[in-house]
C-alpha cells in the first residue's frame, strides 16, 4: 500500500516541522557563545565564565552564555548612567524614532525571534509565532507612542534614571518588551537581565538595538544567574527594579531594596480562577480553559489554574474538558501542529511532579489522557484534578505547569469567595452570558485583570498586575508608564525658619487664653466610635515649648487589631457611589472649616506656628477636602482601545485597608491629604496620628462625628509611631502601608511589608527632598489618588 | 456510535432554549484553528484526496444544460489526472467526488451520466435558495426528484421561522420534508448568512436535526456570507451535542466560499478536531464547491511534481 494510501486510511496528523536552520545558522555564525552587551559594545565570552543554555525539547545543548561578574554588572551600570542624561534629554520624537526601529526590526526578524524562543524555552513555535513576537513588536509600536506624547501628556514627570529590570524565563521576549518599551519610551535606560535558562532571544534583541543605533548604554544586557540580578538589585546606582518571576523572589527584591530609595514593580506568582457559569457557552468555555491553562504549558503567571464549576453543569463539564484534553497534542515544540512543548528545566519539570503526586496522597482525583508524552527532553502531560478541596496543597499553590485544579460552587456569592480566597490576586476568568452576573462579579474578584469570556488577553494599551501577593505596579497602558516616571520636583519652598521663642510664647499665651478650662480626655477613634487604649495608659503631649498641656491614649498592637478590623467591616465604602463619598468630603470640610479658629489654635499650640501660618494651613485643609471631594467620582479609570472588538475597562478601584503613619510636618494638612485621598477612592483607613502632635488627630475625629463618615471609614490611634507602624507593616489584612518619617522608618516598613507585599508609600520628611505638603500644583494629589488606587483591566469581548 | 440514519426526536424547546453562543469566544477558536493544526508534504496530499472525496461537486446555475451537467459528471467520476492518481500510488482506490449536486431538472441527465459510478446525485429542492414557494409545492418537489433518482436532497430551511423563533413550524415543516425524502439522504440547509446571529444557527442546527436531518448544510451558496469557519463551528458543536444525548451522528456540509485547497483542509481539521474521525468521509461530511476542486488538482500536482501548476494542465468540469 502507498504510503498516501495508509495515510488517507487513518487520516492522522503527520510532522510539521518549522526549520531550525536559520536560527542554527545564527547560533553557529557567533560559535555558539555569547558575551555581554554593554556600553553599545560586545564583550568578549571568556571561557571561564560560560555557562550552558539547553533546548528542553531535546535537553541538547543549545549554547553557552557569559555568567556575569561585579565589575560587568558595574560597568553596565555606570554605562547606562552616563547614557541616562543624554536619552533623557532628547525630545520625545526622538525616542519615538528609536522605538518604532525597534518596533520594525523585531518584526523583520519575527521568525527568527520566534524559533530561537522556541528552542531555548521549549514553548510551541505556534505561540511564539502567533502570540509573543506580534505582541512584542506591538508593545514597541505602542510605546513609540507614548515616547512621542510624553513631552505634553507627561510634562510634569519626568524619567527615573537607570533601571533594572529582570527577566523570567517563561515568556522571555515578550516579557523584555513589557519592561523596555516603557523604560526606554518614558527615557530611562537599562540594565537587563534574561532568565539564566531563556537568555537568546534577549541575546538577539541587544544585536537588534545595535543595528538600530540605540545610542550606547541605553540598553545593557547582563547575563548570568540569580547571584547577577543580585549584583543588578543591590547596586546603588540603579534606581529602580522591574522584576517579573515567583512570589519568593519578589518578597526577596522588596527586602533587598528595602530602604535603598530604589523604586519597585513586581509581577509575581498567581492561582488564578477560572470561573464557569451554568449560563456559559460550554463548549466556548471549555477552549478558554485550554488557552487558560495549557497555553505555554501552564507555565504562566495568569494561568486559569483553579477551574470553579458552577455544581449542576460540573459533570458534564469535566466530561467534556477530558474529551478535549485527548485531543491535545504534544512533542516537538518546533513542530506547528503541537498544543504543548516542553517544559522549561528538569527543574520545573520535578516541581511539578512532586505537587501533582501532593495532590494524588491529599486524595484528589487525577485524570490525564490515554496518551504517553514524549520522553525525550522534558514533557508533562495536561492534568485534571477534580475532588479537590481548597484546603489542598494543589488548590493554594502556584504549581506553574500544565495542570488544572476544579472545584464547584453553587452560588455567584460562593464563585467569589471561592476565587479570593488565596493570597494572589493577579487574573481571572468568568464565563456567563450575563451581562449583568459578568459585571457584578468582575467587580468582586481581587485581581488584577478579569477576562469576561476570554482569557489570557494581553495588549500593550492595557495595563497587566496584580493585587495583593501577586505583586504591584502595571505593565502597559498609561497606567503602567507610572512605574518609570516621577514627577519632576516641585520648587521647595524655602524652609520655614522655626518661630523665634518669643513668638511661640506670646502665641501659646493668646491660645490659652481661648481654651477652656474643662478637663477632656482624647480616646482612640475606632469603628466610629472613641475607645480607651488597651493599655490603659496614656502618654503626654507637649506644646511648641515643651510643656505638657494634655495626654493621649498609648495605643497598641490590639487598638490596632480592633481598628483593623474596622476598617476591614467598613469595606461597604468602596461600593457605596463616588457621588456620596465626596458629599462626605465635602461635609467634612464644611465642618472642619466652622471650626478653623480651634483648630488653628491647636496648630499654633502644638508646632509653635504664627496665627497666619496656622490659619493659612486649615483653609489649605478644608481646600485639600474639597479637592479629593471633587477627585472622587472623577478620577475614573479608562476604555483602553486594545485590537480586540472588546471593551477593555481600566477601574480605578481602592486598594483597600490602608495603613499610615501622619507625619509630624504640617499635621493636619498632611493628615486631610492621606485620608482624603484614601476616603475618596472608597478605602477605610486605619491612620496613626502624628506622634508629636496627636491632639490634631483627636480633634479632628470630632470632625468625622459630626460629618457623616460610616464607622470604621477612618480610624485613628495615638501613640509611639514607630512601634505602632510596625504592627500595620506586619499586618497581613493590612493592604497599603504610607508612612512618612525618618529612613529608619521607611526602610522598616518596606522590610515588613513583604509579609502580604502590601503597597507601600515611603517619603522622606526632612532635607530638601522632604514633601511640601502646600506645594503648588497637583502631583502630590495625583500620587496620592495613584497610591489610593489599584487599576483593574476588565476584559469584555462582545458580539450578538 | 450507530451509523444508522438520523431518525429525529420529539421537538425539545427547552434545549433549543438553552443554547449559548458566544460569538467571540466562537470566533477566536475559529481563527486559531487554522494555526494550531496544519498537515503538510504527504501528509497534505493524503488529506486532500480526501478532500475530493467529500466534494459536492455542484452547479447551479441558470444556464445549466444537459452538456453541461454531463462534462461535471465525468469530471466527478475522475477528478484527478490519471498520471497523478498514480503517482500517489492511489491507482486501485476509487478517487472520486462524494456526489454531484444539481436543480431538479438536471436530475435525469446526472442519474444517467453517473450510471454504475456509485456517485449519488444530489438535488437542491424546496424553492432552492429562498424556500418561499407554496409548503405543499415544495413538498411535491422533493418527491419528484427522489423518483427521478436523486439519492439525496438538499432542502433549504424557511428563515423567516428562525427570525421569529417559530420553532414549531420550522421543526413541522423540517419534518414533513424528512418523511418526503424517503430512503434518500436530507441535508438541511440553513442558510446561515440570513440568520443573523451564532445563537440562531445553533438553535436552527438542532431543531434540523430534531426533525431528522442526515446533514445539516450551512449555505446555498447564493446568501452573500456563505460557509465561514465560525458558523461550521457553531454547526459541528451542535451535532456533537446531538449525538451525545441522543447517539445518532448526523452529518456536515460547508458550502460556498470554498476555494482553495487551504480552506478545504482547515475544514477537515475542523471536523477532526471538534468531532473526530469518522466526520473525515463523506459519510458524514461533504463540502459543497464547484471551483475547489481545481486548486486542490494544482496542489496535488505540485506535490507529486515540485513544480508549481497552472489550471490549463487539468481537465476542466
Amino acid at each position: 500500500m502507498s504510503k498516501i494510501a495508509r495515510i488517507l486510511d487513518t487520516m492522522e496528523y503527520g510532522p510539521a516541522p518549522e526549520s531550525a536552520k536559520l536560527a542554527n545558522q545564527w547560533l553557529d555564525a557567533h560559535q555558539r557563545s555569547f558575551g555581554l552587551y554593554c556600553n553599545g559594545a560586545w564583550t568578549t565570552p571568556r571561557e571561564a565564565q560560560l555557562f550552558e543554555t539547553i533546548n528542553p525539547a531535546t535537553n541538547k545543548p543549545l549554547a553557552r552564555i557569559t555568567q556575569a561578574s561585579e565589575a560587568d554588572v558595574d560597568a553596565a551600570v555606570a554605562a547606562a548612567h552616563k547614557a541616562h542624561k543624554a536619552w533623557s534629554a532628547l525630545p520625545g520624537h526622538a525616542r519615538a524614532r528609536h522605538l518604532y526601529a525597534l518596533s520594525r526590526l523585531i518584526q523583520k526578524h519575527s521568525r527568527l525571534f520566534a524559533v530561537l524562543e522556541t528552542m531555548d524555552n521549549g514553548k510551541t513555535i505556534r505561540e511564539t509565532r502567533d502570540i509573543d513576537v506580534p505582541l512584542v513588536a506591538r508593545h514597541f509600536y505602542h510605546h513609540a507612542g507614548w515616547a512621542q506624547l510624553m513631552d505634553t501628556e507627561l510634562r510634569d514627570y519626568s524619567s527615573l534614571g537607570v533601571v533594572g529590570q529582570i527577566l523570567p524565563w517563561n515568556f522571555p521576549l515578550l516579557m523584555l518588551s513589557w519592561k523596555v518599551a516603557p523604560a526606554l519610551a518614558m527615557g530611562n535606560t537599562v540594565v537587563l537581565k534574561p532568565s539564566k535558562w531563556t537568555p537568546l532571544s534577549a541575546i538577539l534583541f541587544a544585536e537588534l538595538c545595535h543595528e538600530a543605533g540605540l545610542p550606547p548604554g541605553v540598553f545593557n544586557l547582563i547575563t548570568g544567574n540569580s547571584d547577577a540580578g543580585e549584583l543588578i538589585v543591590r547596586h546603588p546606582g540603579v534606581d529602580k527594579i522591574a522584576f517579573t518571576g515567583s512570589t519568593g523572589v519578589g518578597r526577596h527584591l522588596r527586602e533587598v531594596t528595602a530602604g535603598s530609595g530604589k523604586r519597585l514593580s513586581l509581577e509575581l506568582g498567581g492561582k488564578s480562577p477560572f470561573i464557569v457559569f451554568e449560563d456559559a457557552d460550554l463548549d466556548s468555555a471549555i477552549e478558554g480553559v485550554v488557552d487558560a491553562i495549557w497555553f505555554n504549558q501552564g507555565q504562566v503567571c495568569c494561568a486559569g489554574s483553579r477551574l470553579l464549576v458552577q455544581e449542576g453543569i460540573a459533570e458534564t463539564f469535566y466530561a467534556r474538558l477530558r474529551a478535549r484534553m485527548e485531543k491535545l497534542r504534544i512533542g516537538d515544540p518546533l513542530d506547528k501542529a503541537m498544543d504543548i512543548g516542553a517544559i522549561v528545566a528538569r527543574a520545573q519539570l520535578e516541581q511539578i511532579s512532586a505537587l501533582v503526586e501532593d495532590g494524588v496522597r491529599e486524595g484528589c482525583t487525577l485524570w490525564q489522557p490515554s496518551w504517553v508524552a514524549p520522553k525525550d527532553g522534558f514533557f508533562y502531560p495536561p492534568t485534571l484534578f477534580t475532588n479537590v478541596a481548597p484546603a489542598a496543597r494543589i488548590a493554594q499553590e502556584e504549581i506553574f505547569g500544565p495542570v488544572l485544579v476544579a472545584m464547584t460552587f453553587r452560588t455567584p456569592a460562593e464563585a467569589v469567595a471561592l476565587a479570593n480566597n488565596t493570597v494572589y490576586g493577579l487574573a481571572a476568568s468568568l464565563w456567563s452570558e450575563d451581562i449583568n452576573l459578568a459585571l457584578e462579579i468582575s467587580g468582586r474578584i481581587k485581581a488584577g485583570v478579569v477576562w469576561i469570556n476570554s482569557t489570557n488577553l494581553f495588549d500593550a494599551a492595557a495595563g497587566f498586575g496584580g493585587y495583593k501577593e501577586s505583586g504591584f505596579g502595571r505593565e502597559g497602558g498609561r497606567e503602567g508608564l507610572f512605574e518609570y516616571i516621577k514627577s519632576r520636583p516641585v520648587a521647595a519652598a524655602a524652609p520655614r525658619p522655626a518661630p523665634a521663642a518669643s513668638a511661640v510664647a506670646a502665641a501659646l499665651a493668646a491660645v490659652s487664653r481661648l481654651n477652656g478650662s474643662v478637663d477632656r480626655t482624647p480616646k482612640l477613634y475606632i469603628g466610629g466610635k472613641q475607645a480607651r487604649p488597651d493599655s490603659g495608659y496614656s502618654r503626654p503631649v507637649r506644646n511648641a515649648a515643651g510643656a505638657i498641656v494634655a495626654e493621649v491614649g498609648d495605643g497598641n498592637r490590639k487598638d490596632l487589631r480592633n481598628a483593623v478590623e474596622a476598617a476591614r467591616a467598613a469595606a461597604g465604602w468602596g461600593d457605596q457611589t463616588a457621588h456620596l463619598r465626596a458629599q462626605v468630603l465635602y461635609y467634612v470640610a464644611e465642618n472642619l472649616a466652622a471650626r478653623k479658629a480651634d483648630f488653628a489654635a491647636r496648630l499654633i499650640e502644638s508646632t509653635g506656628v504664627s496665627a497666619a501660618d496656622a490659619l493659612a494651613e486649615v483653609d489649605a485643609s478644608v481646600d485639600r477636602l474639597f479637592t479629593f471631594a471633587a477627585w472622587a467620582d472623577k478620577f475614573d479609570g479608562a476604555v483602553h482601545r486594545t485590537p480586540y472588538r472588546a471593551v477593555t475597562l481600566a477601574f480605578n478601584e481602592p486598594v483597600g485597608v490602608i495603613g499610615m503613619a501622619c507625619p509630624d510636618q504640617q499635621p493636619l494638612l498632611s493628615m486631610v491629604t492621606l485620608l482624603g485621598a484614601s476616603m475618596a477612592m472608597g478605602n477605610t483607613a486605619v491612620a496613626l496620628a502624628s506622634e508629636a502632635h496627636p491632639l490634631i488627630a483627636t480633634d479632628f475625629y470630632q470632625v468625622l462625628d459630626t460629618s457623616d463618615v460610616p464607622g470604621g471609614v477612618v480610624n485613628l490611634i495615638t501613640g509611639a509611631r514607630a512601634e505602632l507602624t510596625r504592627v500595620l507593616a506586619d499586618h497581613n489584612d493590612v493592604d497599603a502601608l504610607w508612612a512618612f518619617g525618618d529612613a529608619e522608618l521607611r526602610k522598616m516598613v518596606e522590610l515588613r511589608s513583604i509579609s502580604n507585599l502590601k503597597r507601600t508609600w515611603c517619603e522622606r520628611t526632612d532635607g530638601k527632598e522632604g514633601l511640601d505638603w502646600a506645594a503648588p500644583g497637583d502631583a502630590l494629589i495625583q500620587h496620592a489618588l495613584r497610591q489610593a488606587t489599584q487599576v483593574k483591566n476588565v476584559w469584555a469581548p462582545y458580539g450578538a | 456510535m450507530s451509523t444508522d440514519r438520523n431518525p429525529g426526536i420529539p421537538l425539545d424547546l427547552d434545549w433549543v432554549a438553552a443554547s449559548r453562543v458566544n460569538r467571540s469566544a466562537v470566533e477566536r477558536r475559529a481563527a486559531t484553528l487554522p494555526g494550531r493544526r496544519t498537515v503538510k508534504a504527504d501528509w497534505q496530499a493524503a488529506w486532500l484526496i480526501r478532500a475530493i472525496q467529500v466534494i459536492d461537486l455542484t452547479t447551479l446555475s441558470g444556464d445549466d444544460t444537459p452538456g453541461a451537467v454531463r462534462r461535471l459528471c465525468a469530471k466527478a467520476r475522475a477528478p484527478l489526472r490519471a498520471d497523478l492518481v498514480a503517482a500517489l500510488g492511489l491507482t486501485d482506490r476509487r478517487i472520486t467526488t462524494g456526489a454531484v449536486c444539481v436543480y431538479h431538472e438536471m436530475v435525469p441527465t446526472a442519474v444517467e451520466a453517473l450510471s454504475g459510478s456509485g456517485i449519488p446525485v444530489a438535488a437542491v429542492s424546496t424553492g432552492f435558495p429562498a424556500g418561499l414557494n407554496p409548503l405543499d409545492l415544495r413538498i411535491e418537489e422533493i418527491r419528484r426528484s427522489v423518483a427521478a433518482g436523486a439519492a439525496e436532497i438538499d432542502i433549504v430551511i424557511s428563515r423567516r421561522h428562525v427570525l421569529t423563533g417559530n420553532w414549531r413550524a420550522l421543526y413541522d415543516e423540517t419534518r414533513a420534508m424528512r418523511e418526503a425524502c424517503g430512503d434518500a439522504h436530507m441535508k438541511a440547509i440553513l442558510a446561515t448568512g440570513e440568520l443573523a446571529t451564532l445563537t440562531n444557527v445553533r438553535k436552527a442546527s438542532l431543531v434540523c436535526m430534531m426533525a431528522g436531518a442526515d446533514f445539516i448544510k450551512t449555505s446555498t451558496g447564493k446568501e452573500t456570507v456563505n460557509a465561514t469557519l465560525p458558523v461550521s463551528l457553531t454547526m459541528v458543536r451542535a451535532i456533537r451535542d446531538y449525538q451525545a444525548r441522543t447517539g445518532h451522528a448526523v452529518g456536515f456540509k460547508p458550502a460556498g466560499g470554498l476555494r482553495t485547497a487551504k480552506q478545504s483542509l482547515d475544514w477537515l481539521i475542523l471536523m477532526k478536531e471538534e468531532l473526530g474521525d469518522a466526520w473525515l468521509s463523506p459519510a458524514l461530511f461533504r463540502i459543497g464547491a464547484s471551483s475547489l476542486l481545481a486548486d486542490i488538482e494544482r496542489q496535488i500536482e505540485h506535490y507529486v511534481t515540485g513544480a508549481y501548476s497552472a489550471s490549463f494542465r487539468h481537465p476542466m468540469q
